[in-house]
């Protein structure tokens, strides 16, 4: 088994201490949990503890950023893109402020904690954001580079980490560009967009799908916003029919995004893997990505579904 | 530097500025001309600023919260050289730099955006804790509306500032008891506010909010005060100077028509310090 995406980015922020002197961290009360530790053993005079006050936190690092610092402000998902929404909107966004936000224990793999601490909507709140830039790293290595690339860009940044480990995928796979999708697979019957674990599920669907010959392109979308127009265009162009795939409801996210392209540009069938219009609930995650069809089963279920639409079309 | 007697003529100037842009562009009056001493003393004569280098990485900072007071900061920034007092004109009108609320877009000088109540101490306190990193001596000032108390996150950020011992920071509160729905203490009491700031380790100065000795006196104060942020409550009078304005609710939000705004001039009386500004 590989490494979580907060693993990544732990040893990124580690490694941008001694890189990038404007680097400061921020954390409210979860330094463990969302691998902010390291940084903060090794450079405690530029590591601040907020305590539990999110809202305090965002506003804090907006102000850090307004004086030439390079803030990464961490707690959960949930507790960032949603409990200090507006902080994010006002104090970050509006002030075109320099903030990477990084959180982790997104989706429904934060798992026995439950719904309350299980964020399903913060891609669409964060994407909806003017200035936001939202990243959805697939693993451990991608996770690190988004991170690296975070630091480097000048402008709010959305870090999306998931909490379960994910077997390394990107490794080797081009290079790490905010707003590029990369490449995983090449097919020309279907073209599955996935984004954070979704990408590894999506990785076991098209080899399912491919001993039933059935060839289709696997896209990392790891940047939502803003989204590679070209390459889903591109896609939607070639294999005719689009199915996304994404740890986050159905409503606004990655599936939300592909659509608006896909409609404004070349339409064809998209079909949407993700939570329905639902919150979580209490679980392994495992168990609950079964339960809430977030599996490759469901991807290869899916994407049949997406190809007898196109056909139908066709016809 | 400013002395007392120039610095009554400055608020008087901003004074009038407030109600001739409200009265023109709509706005905020009130507050914004019970803040005028207090906005005077930092941009005339307390805060190292330079308004041709507005990026002065070692400047102080002024950090206005309740966004809606702006009027009071767009008059000291356009008279202390950030901009044309003549730009003062545009303010809440469509393809303006002085937005409603104040945006930092295009606006150099502007040190962030506010309105949405709360959010400002925070903000200030992380131009704090970077000055502290950097080994500045800058010192942070931030202004409050009383009624802004009443949101949660001032009191997770009361306690930033002092476990983080930021004693390079100043919050001035516009105490006028007054917001929207009326009297602060009818609305939702905050009181007893000096002690509560005690408690949270603040150290903290009550003045006469118009009173320029007074608020020269607590800046001093403030300066000198080493490891703690201080609190500087200052009494004021919501539309001080305007008889028909003075603690009354309404005037929170609203402008005052020409015949009142003629009314509030020759109230406020004139000013020596630069022209009226010259409406079409």
């Amino acid at each position: 088994m590989g490494k979580a995406g907060r693993e990544g980015f732990g040893q990124a922020l580690l490694e941008l201490g001694s890189e990038n002197e404007k680097v400061v961290a921020l954390c409210a009360d979860l330094a463990e949990s969302v691998k902010v530790h390291y940084f903060a053993e090794k450079y405690p005079e530029k590591y601040f503890q907020i305590g539990i006050a999110e809202q305090d936190m965002i506003g804090t690092a907006a102000g850090l950023a307004l004086s030439d610092f390079v803030p990464f402000a961490t707690t959960y998902a949930v507790f960032a893109a949603q409990r200090a929404n507006e902080q994010i909107r006002l104090a970050v966004c509006y002030n075109q402020a320099n903030v990477k936000i990084a959180t982790s224990h997104a989706g429904l793999t934060c798992g026995e904690d439950g719904a309350t601490h299980q964020a399903l909507e913060d891609i669409a709140s964060m994407r909806a954001m003017p200035e936001m830039t939202v990243l959805v790293p697939a693993d451990a290595d991608e996770a690190y580079e988004a991170t690296k690339a975070s630091a480097e860009y000048d402008g709010p940044v959305y870090l999306r980490l998931g909490r379960v480990p994910v077997p390394a995928l990107t490794k080797g796979v081009g290079n790490f560009e905010i707003g590029k999708a990369r490449k995983m697979r090449e097919g020309k019957d279907a073209t599955i967009i996935a984004c954070g674990i979704m990408v590894e599920r999506a990785l076991l669907a098209s080899e399912i799908l491919a001993v039933q010959g059935i060839e289709v392109t696997v896209i990392n979308m790891h940047t939502i916003k803003p989204i590679d127009e070209e390459a889903i265009i591109q896609e939607a162009r070639k294999t005719g029919c689009i199915v996304t795939a994404e740890e986050h409801s159905i409503i606004g996210g990655l599936g939300g995004a592909v659509a608006e392209v896909l409609a404004e540009n070349h339409p064809v069938p998209q079909l949407r893997v993700g939570t329905k219009d639902t919150f979580g609930e209490s679980g392994p995650p495992e168990e609950l990505l079964e339960k809430y069809g977030l599996t490759s089963e469901k991807i290869v279920e899916v994407t049949k579904q997406a190809m007898s639409k196109k056909n139908n079309v066709n016809v | 530097m400013a002395n007392v007697k120039e610095l009554k003529q400055i608020a008087t100037r901003i004074k009038r500025d407030i109600i001739q842009i409200s009265s023109a562009n709509t706005g905020h009056p009130g507050g914004a001309i019970g803040a005028a001493e207090i906005i005077a003393e930092l941009y005339f004569s307390r805060m190292r600023h330079d308004p041709k280098n507005p990026d002065w990485e070692d400047r102080d900072r002024f950090v206005l919260s309740n966004g809606h007071t702006c009027l009071a900061l767009y008059s000291a920034m356009a008279r202390t050289g950030y901009f044309s007092s003549e730009e003062l004109a545009t303010f809440r009108k469509i393809n303006s730099r002085l937005q409603g609320h104040p945006s930092r877009h295009d606006l150099p000088g502007l040190e962030t955006a506010s309105g949405p109540l709360g959010q400002g101490l925070s903000v200030a306190n992380g131009m704090a804790l970077a000055q502290k990193l950097r080994k500045s001596n800058a010192n942070i000032y931030c202004l409050v509306g009383d009624g802004e108390l009443q949101e949660g996150q001032v009191w997770e950020a009361m306690m930033t500032s002092a476990h983080h011992k930021l004693d390079n920071l100043a919050l001035i509160i516009n105490w006028n008891n007054i917001q929207i729905d009326g009297h602060v203490k009818d609305v939702m009491n905050i009181e007893p506010i000096d002690a509560k700031f005690k408690s949270f380790g603040w150290n903290v100065i009550s003045i006469d909010g118009h009173n320029l000795e007074e608020i020269k006196s607590a800046f001093d104060q403030f300066e000198n005060n080493v490891g703690s942020p201080t609190v500087v409550i200052a009494k004021t009078v919501l539309g001080n100077g305007v008889s028909y304005m003075e603690n009354e609710a309404i005037w929170h939000g609203k402008a005052p028509s020409e015949d009142e705004a003629q009314k509030a001039l020759d109230e406020i009386g004139e000013s020596n310090f630069e022209n009226d500004l010259i409406f079409n």
